[in-house]
C-alpha cells in the first residue's frame, strides 16, 4: 500500500483513497472483503429479522412525523365518517389521520405493523434454528443469551407500539396489563400507579410508552444487535456437517462480491414482500375498534401474536386458587401464568448452560448438529415448542370455538389438558422419531440406499439391490458427535454429591438411548460381508454427470 | 364436540332459549296493526301445520318449544325470516338456514302470533334506511353489541358452544327485530334502552361498515390480531423462506 | 484445531473413529453460465430487466402519491393511494432484490472455499501479557493494596444509582384509597352509557341488559375515564324466581333488577357478554364466566372472585339509584384489597 496514491483515479478510486487516508478503510476491506460465509437458507432467518428491523426504523420514522402521543381529548374531524365528531384522544385522532388523511400514511402504518409481526416471527424462527442445530454451544453461549434478549426486546417493542394508537383494542390490552401488575404481591398497586401515572387509564401512559417505543427499546435493540453481529464476526458463522466442513474451518462464499449481492439483494426482497403485503392486506384497522373507552370491549380481543402466548397463559390459568395470607391476597389467576412464563423464559435463556453442565464438553463447536443426531435436545425443543404453541393457541380459544363450531368451554379445558400432556407426548414422539432416523442413517451407511430393484441370484435367493452412498453423502451421515451417559462418581473426598447424582441421572435421560455412529470396523465388516448386495457401479448416472467438472 | 347427547337437557334448554321473548313482551308492549282477519286465519293454518307440534296448538308452548304468547310479530318475522324457525338440528343454538316460507306466509304467521297478545311489531321502514348518524351508532354498537358480535359485527363466541353470529349480510329489518326481541340468548334492547332512533343509528353504522371495503386492503375476516399473526407466519414468513431457499440453492 | 491451539476436554463425548476419511469439499458443479457465454448473456439481460422493472415500480409509487389526493369522506382515494404506492414500492424493491441475487447466483463465482478458524481463546503468551498488564495496573493504582479506597469506592458505586431510582418516585401518586372507591354513592342515579340518561326501573324489562354509568359521569371535568373504568356497571332484570339471592343482600336488588360491576375480577376486562337465558356473564378476554342469577359466582375461567354487586333501589321518581358505593373493591384482585 505504498505509492499508490498518485495513480490516475476515477471517482470511486478517489473516494476510496480519501476514506482510506483518513480512516484506514483499506485494512477493513482487506480483512473483511473476502471473509467466508457458509450458504444455507436457514442461515438467513436472522437476517430477515434484522432487515425487518431496518424497515421498522424507516417506516417508524415516517410515522413519528405525524403521530402525537397525547391523551388529551379532541373531537375527530377527519375523513372517516363513522367517527366524525366522536370524542377521542389526540393519539387516536392522529393515528386516524395517518391512516386516512396523509398520503402514504396508511401504507407506512401497514408496512410498520406487518414488519413488526415479521420481525418477531423471523427472530423466533431463527432462535429455533439455532436451538435445533446446537449452534448455541461453545463458544456461542453468550450470543444465545444476547439473541434471547433481542427476542424479549422485540416483544417489548411490539407491545409498546401496539398500545400507541390508543384504540379500544389496545386500550383493553393495557387494561389487562394493569390487572396483571396490580396482582403482583406487595408492589403491584404502586407499580401500576407509577406506570399509568395514577389510576388506569390516566393521561400519561401513551406518552410514556411512546418514549420507550421510539427511544429506549430501539436503542437497546440496536446495541444488542451490534453485539450479536460482532460476536458472529468473532466466531465466524457455523456450518452444517458435510464433506470438508470441520470445527476448525468455515466453508462457503466470500463476502465480496457474492454475499454483498445476496444479502444486499435479500434486504430489498424482504422489504418488497412486506410492501406487497402491506399494499394488499389490512392490518390493525384501528378505525374499526373506535377510541378507547373503559366500558366497551370487542369480541376477539387479542394481542399481537408474540404476546399471544402470555394471553393464552392468562386464559388457561386455574380458577379459585387464590391464596390469602394474613389478609393479604395473592391472585393465582395472575401469578400462576406470570411465574410459569418467567420460568419458561428462564429455561430458554439457560439452556446452553444446562446442556453443557451435562456434557461437560469444553470443545468449540462450529459444525452444526443435524437435529436427529441430538435426539434428546431435539425432543426437549419439541416439548418447548408444544408448550409455547398450546399457550399461543390458548389465546384464540374463542376463535377456535366459533370457527370449528365447538364449545368454548371444552376448547379451553382441552387446552389446559394439552398444556400438560402435549409436551410429554411431543418429547416422546420426537425422541423416538430421531432415533429411528438415526437408525435409518446407519442402515444407509452400512448397506447403501435401497433401490427398489429386486434380483434373483444364481442360487435362487432374492435380494434387493442396494446402491452405495457416494462418499460426500456418506460423510454427512457418519460425521457427528455423540455422547455417553455417566455414572455418579465420588469426588476427591470420596463422596457422591447430590449434584453429581443429578448430573448422572440427567445424562442418562439425555444419552442412554443412543444410536452410535458407524465405526470403522463395522463399516469394513459390512462391506466385506454384503459385497454381493451392493452394486459395483459407485454412483448413478445422474450423479456422475453432475459431478464432472 | 359440540353435539353432545344432552337428550332431555336439550329440550329443557330450548324451552328456556325461546321463552325470553315472552317476558320481554309482557312489560314492553309495542303493538301495531295486527293484520286482517283472513291473514290471521291463514297464519293460524300455517302455524298449526308447521309450528304447533312444539309451540302448542294455541301458541301456549309445549315440551319442544316455548310459549309464543306476546312475542310479537317481530319475533316471528326474525325467527322464520332468517330460517332459524322451524328449528331442526339439535345443538346449543339455532342456526340460520334457507328460509322455508314465502314473505306472505311469514307475514301471515306473524299476524297470527301478534293477534295472540301484544308484542314487538315489525319495524317501520324509516328506521331501516341507514340514513342516521353513524358516529353515534358506532358508539352505541361498541357499548351494547361489540362484546359479543365484534367491533364490526364479525361475530364471536359465547359459552358452551353458543355464539353471537356474524352480522354480515343480515338485513336491517332482522337486525332491528333482533334488538327488540332478543332471540335465543341475546338480551333484549327495548325502546327505552335503545330508542328507535338509536337503533336506526346502529343500523346506519353497520351499513357503512358493510358497504365500504377496508381502505387497507383484504380484511382477513376482521377478526383481529390472531388472523394477522397466522397470516404473518404462514404467508409472510412462508414466502420469505421460499425466497431464502431459492437464494441458497445452487444455480445451474 | 491446529496444533498450537488448546485441547479442551470433550466431556462425555464418545470417541468413535469415523469409518471413512473426510473426502473434502465436493468438486465444483459447473453452471450453464460458466460454460456458455450465451447463457451468461441471457442472465445478464434478465438481471438488467429486473433492475428496469424496479425503476418502473418506483415510478408507479410516485404516480400513486400524486394521482390520488385525499378527498374528505371518499375512502377510495385513500385506498388507491395506499394500494398503488405500496405495489409500486414492492415492485421497485423486488426488482432490485431479484436482480442482485440472480446476478450473484448466475454470474458471480460459486466455488465454495474454506477458511481456517481460530479458537476464541487468546494464545498463552497473550494471556500472560494481559495478566501482566492487569497486575501492573493494579500495582500502579494500589487497587488491591489500598483497602480503604477500594471499599469506599464500592460503597459509593452502590449508593450513587439510588437517586436515579428515587427520582422516578413521582411517576404516579401514592396509592391511597382510590382502588377501593368508585363514583357511586347513596342516591346516585343509574344512567345509560354513553348518553348519561337516567334509567327508570320500569324501563328495564325482563331479559334486558343496560350498560350503566353513574349519573354525572359525563359532566366530570377530569378523570372521566378513570372513574368510568371503575364505575361501569351492568344492569339486568331477570325473573325474580330465577334469582338466587344471598338473604343478607336481598334488598340490594329491585324486583329482579340487579346491578353488577362490569369489571372482571381476573384482570379487568369489561365482562359484558350477557346470555339472557343462562344468566351467564362471559368475559371476552379470558373467558371467565359468572352466574348472574347466583350472585355472580365464577362458574368457569380464570377469575376467582364473584363480580361485586352494586346495591340499588328506586328513588321517589321511580329512577334506579345506588344505595351506596360497592362494598368491596371492583376489578382485579390486588395485594392489600382486604385491608
Amino acid at each position: 500500500m505504498t505509492n499508490t496514491t498518485e495513480q490516475k483515479q476515477g471517482f470511486v478510486g478517489g473516494t476510496a483513497n480519501y476514506l482510506d487516508e483518513r480512516l484506514g478503510l483499506g485494512a477493513v476491506v482487506k480483512g473483511f472483503g473476502r471473509k467466508i460465509f457458509p450458504d444455507h437458507w436457514s442461515f438467513m432467518l436472522g437476517e430477515v429479522a434484522m432487515y425487518s428491523f431496518v424497515i421498522l426504523v424507516l417506516s417508524g420514522t415516517f410515522l413519528t412525523f405525524f403521530y402525537q402521543p397525547s391523551m388529551a381529548e379532541v373531537h375527530y374531524d377527519g375523513s372517516y365518517a363513522p367517527l366524525k365528531g366522536a370524542q377521542m384522544s389526540i393519539a387516536y385522532a392522529s393515528s386516524l389521520d395517518i391512516s386516512f388523511d396523509i398520503r402514504g400514511g396508511l401504507i407506512m402504518r401497514q408496512v410498520h405493523h406487518w414488519a413488526a409481526l415479521l420481525f418477531v416471527a423471523a427472530a423466533g424462527l431463527h432462535m429455533l434454528r439455532v436451538f435445533f442445530t446446537g449452534a448455541f454451544r461453545k463458544p456461542r453461549e453468550l450470543n444465545w443469551v444476547v439473541g434471547f434478549l433481542l427476542f424479549l426486546m422485540g416483544m417489548a417493542a411490539g407491545f409498546t407500539g401496539y398500545s400507541l394508537p390508543d384504540d379500544l383494542l389496545s386500550g383493553n390490552g393495557l387494561r389487562i396489563i394493569d390487572g396483571m401488575i396490580k396482582g403482583i404481591p406487595v408492589i403491584g398497586p404502586a407499580v401500576s400507579s407509577g406506570f399509568f401515572g395514577g389510576e388506569f387509564p390516566g393521561t400519561e401512559v401513551v406518552a410514556r410508552l411512546y418514549s420507550l417505543h421510539i427511544m429506549i427499546v430501539p436503542a437497546l435493540i440496536i446495541v444488542l444487535m451490534g453485539v450479536h453481529l460482532m460476536m458472529v464476526v468473532i466466531h465466524k458463522h457455523t456450518h452444517y456437517s458435510g464433506p470438508g466442513r470441520r470445527d476448525d474451518n468455515v466453508v462457503g462464499y466470500p463476502l465480496m462480491p457474492v454475499y454483498v449481492a445476496k444479502a444486499g439483494g435479500f434486504f430489498f426482497l424482504v422489504f418488497g414482500v412486506i410492501a406487497a403485503i402491506a399494499a394488499t392486506f389490512t392490518i390493525n384497522p384501528i378505525w374499526n375498534y373506535g377510541p378507547y373507552d373503559p366500558s366497551p370491549v370487542s369480541a376477539g380481543t387479542q394481542p399481537d401474536w408474540y404476546i399471544g402466548w402470555l394471553d393464552g397463559a392468562l386464559r388457561l390459568a386455574p380458577s379459585g386458587w387464590d391464596v390469602v395470607i394474613a389478609g393479604f391476597v395473592i391472585p393465582m389467576g395472575v401469578m400462576v401464568p406470570l411465574v410459569v412464563s418467567l420460568v419458561f423464559l428462564a429455561l430458554v435463556a439457560a439452556y446452553p448452560f444446562i446442556e453443557n453442565w451435562v456434557t461437560k464438553d469444553k470443545r468449540e463447536h462450529h459444525v452444526l448438529d443435524r437435529p436427529r443426531n441430538a435426539p434428546t435436545r431435539t425432543a426437549i425443543g419439541a416439548a418447548g415448542v408444544t408448550f409455547y404453541g398450546v399457550l399461543w393457541a390458548g389465546a384464540s380459544t374463542d376463535l377456535i370455538a366459533t370457527n370449528f363450531q365447538m364449545s368454548l368451554n371444552q376448547v379451553l379445558t382441552a387446552m389446559q389438558i394439552l398444556l400438560i400432556l402435549g409436551p410429554v407426548i411431543a418429547y416422546w414422539v420426537t425422541k423416538r422419531a430421531c432415533l429411528s432416523l438415526q437408525r435409518k442413517d446407519r442402515e444407509m451407511v452400512l448397506h447403501g440406499r435401497e433401490t427398489g430393484r429386486v434380483v434373483r441370484l444364481p442360487h435362487g435367493e432374492y435380494i434387493e439391490v442396494h446402491e452405495p452412498v457416494d462418499k460426500y453423502e456418506l460423510w454427512k451421515l457418519v460425521d457427528f458427535k455423540e455422547y455417553e451417559p455417566v455414572l455418579p462418581r465420588p469426588d476427591a473426598r470420596g463422596k457422591i454429591t447430590v449434584g453429581n447424582r443429578l448430573r448422572s441421572a440427567v445424562s442418562r435421560l439425555y444419552f442412554e438411548d443412543r444410536i452410535a455412529p458407524v465405526s470403522k470396523a463395522e463399516y469394513e465388516l459390512a462391506h466385506a460381508d454384503h459385497a454381493p448386495a451392493i452394486e459395483d457401479k459407485p454412483k448413478s448416472k445422474r450423479k456422475q454427470k453432475a459431478l464432472t467438472k | 364436540m359440540r353435539r353432545r347427547p344432552w337428550a332431555a337437557g336439550l329440550v329443557v334448554f330450548f324451552g328456556l332459549v325461546l321463552s325470553g321473548g315472552g317476558y320481554a313482551a309482557a312489560t314492553n308492549v309495542v303493538q301495531s296493526d295486527i293484520g286482517s282477519a283472513e291473514q290471521i286465519d291463514e297464519g293460524r293454518k300455517l302455524f298449526l301445520a308447521n309450528c304447533a307440534s312444539c309451540h302448542g296448538t294455541n301458541g301456549e308452548g309445549a315440551i319442544g318449544g316455548p310459549s309464543l304468547i306476546g312475542v310479537g310479530a317481530a319475533s316471528v318475522d326474525f325467527q322464520v325470516g332468517t330460517g332459524r324457525m322451524p328449528g331442526q338440528a339439535s345443538g346449543p343454538q339455532l342456526y340460520k338456514k334457507p328460509v322455508q316460507f314465502t314473505d306472505e306466509q311469514i307475514a301471515a304467521m306473524a299476524a297470527y302470533v301478534a293477534s295472540l297478545a301484544p308484542g314487538p311489531a315489525i319495524p317501520d321502514e324509516e328506521y331501516l334506511r341507514g340514513d342516521g348518524d353513524p358516529t353515534h351508532g358506532g358508539e352505541l354498537f361498541r357499548i351494547n353489541c361489540a362484546m359479543c358480535h365484534n367491533a364490526v359485527g364479525a361475530g364471536g363466541a359465547l359459552t358452551e358452544g353458543k355464539f353471537a353470529p356474524s352480522l354480515a349480510g343480515v338485513s336491517a329489518k332482522h337486525t332491528y327485530e333482533a334488538m327488540v326481541t332478543g332471540p335465543q340468548n341475546m338480551p333484549v334492547f327495548n325502546d327505552t334502552n335503545l330508542t328507535p332512533e338509536d337503533k336506526k343509528d346502529i343500523i346506519t353504522y353497520l351499513k357503512y361498515v358493510e358497504d365500504n371495503d377496508s381502505v387497507g386492503g383484504f380484511e382477513l375476516g376482521s377478526i383481529g390480531p390472531v388472523a394477522e399473526g397466522l397470516f404473518t407466519w404462514i404467508f409472510g414468513l412462508g414466502f420469505i423462506i421460499a425466497i431464502t431457499v431459492w437464494l441458497g440453492a445452487k444455480s445451474n | 484445531m491446529s496444533e498450537l491451539e488448546k485441547r479442551y476436554s470433550p466431556g462425555l463425548a464418545a470417541q468413535t473413529k469415523r469409518p471413512i476419511e473426510d473426502p473434502g469439499i465436493e468438486p465444483h458443479r459447473v453452471r450453464m453460465t460458466d460454460k456458455s457465454e450465451k447463457h451468461a448473456r441471457t442472465a445478464e439481460r434478465q438481471i438488467a430487466a429486473m433492475f428496469g422493472v424496479s425503476v418502473i415500480g418506483a415510478i408507479i409509487a410516485i404516480w400513486g402519491f400524486f394521482a390520488f389526493p385525499i378527498v374528505d369522506g371518499d375512502l377510495s382515494a385513500t385506498r388507491n393511494n395506499s394500494l398503488w404506492m405500496g405495489l409500486g414500492m414492492a415492485l421497485s424493491m423486488l426488482g432490485i432484490g431479484f436482480g442482485a441475487v440472480h446476478w450473484a447466483k448466475t454470474l458471480m463465482p460459486d466455488n465454495e472455499v474454506s477458511e481456517l478458524r481460530h479458537q476464541a481463546r487468546s494464545s498463552e503468551e497473550t494471556r500472560a501479557q494481559a495478566l501482566e498488564v492487569v497486575k501492573l495496573a493494579d500495582g500502579e493504582s494500589g487497587f488491591t493494596r489500598r483497602k480503604l479506597i477500594r471499599r469506599t469506592m464500592y460503597g459509593a458505586l452502590a449508593f450513587f444509582p439510588i437517586p436515579g431510582i428515587i427520582i422516578f418516585g413521582d411517576l404516579g401518586p401514592v396509592v391511597g384509597d382510590s382502588l377501593r372507591h368508585t363514583m357511586w354513592k347513596s342516591g346516585t342515579r343509574l344512567a345509560k352509557d354513553p348518553t348519561g340518561i337516567p334509567i327508570k326501573a320500569s324501563d328495564v324489562t325482563i331479559g334486558s341488559v343496560f350498560h350503566v354509568i353513574p349519573e354525572g359521569l359525563e359532566d366530570l371535568e377530569e378523570h372521566k375515564l378513570e372513574e368510568k373504568a371503575k364505575a361501569a356497571v351492568l344492569l339486568v332484570r331477570v325473573n325474580p324466581e330465577d334469582l338466587n339471592e344471598d338473604p343478607a343482600k336481598a334488598d340490594w336488588s329491585y324486583q329482579g333488577i340487579v346491578a353488577y360491576s362490569k369489571i372482571c375480577t381476573h384482570v379487568g376486562c369489561p365482562v359484558a357478554l350477557y346470555e339472557q337465558h343462562t344468566h351467564h356473564l362471559l368475559c371476552p378476554c379470558h373467558q371467565s364466566t359468572f352466574d348472574l342469577a347466583n350472585h355472580c359466582e365464577v362458574v368457569f375461567g380464570p377469575a376467582s372472585r364473584p363480580l361485586p354487586q352494586l346495591p340499588i333501589t328506586v328513588d321517589a321518581e321511580g329512577y334506579l339509584v345506588a344505595q351506596s358505593d360497592f362494598l368491596e373493591p371492583v376489578g382485579p384482585s390486588f395485594w392489600d384489597m382486604r385491608k
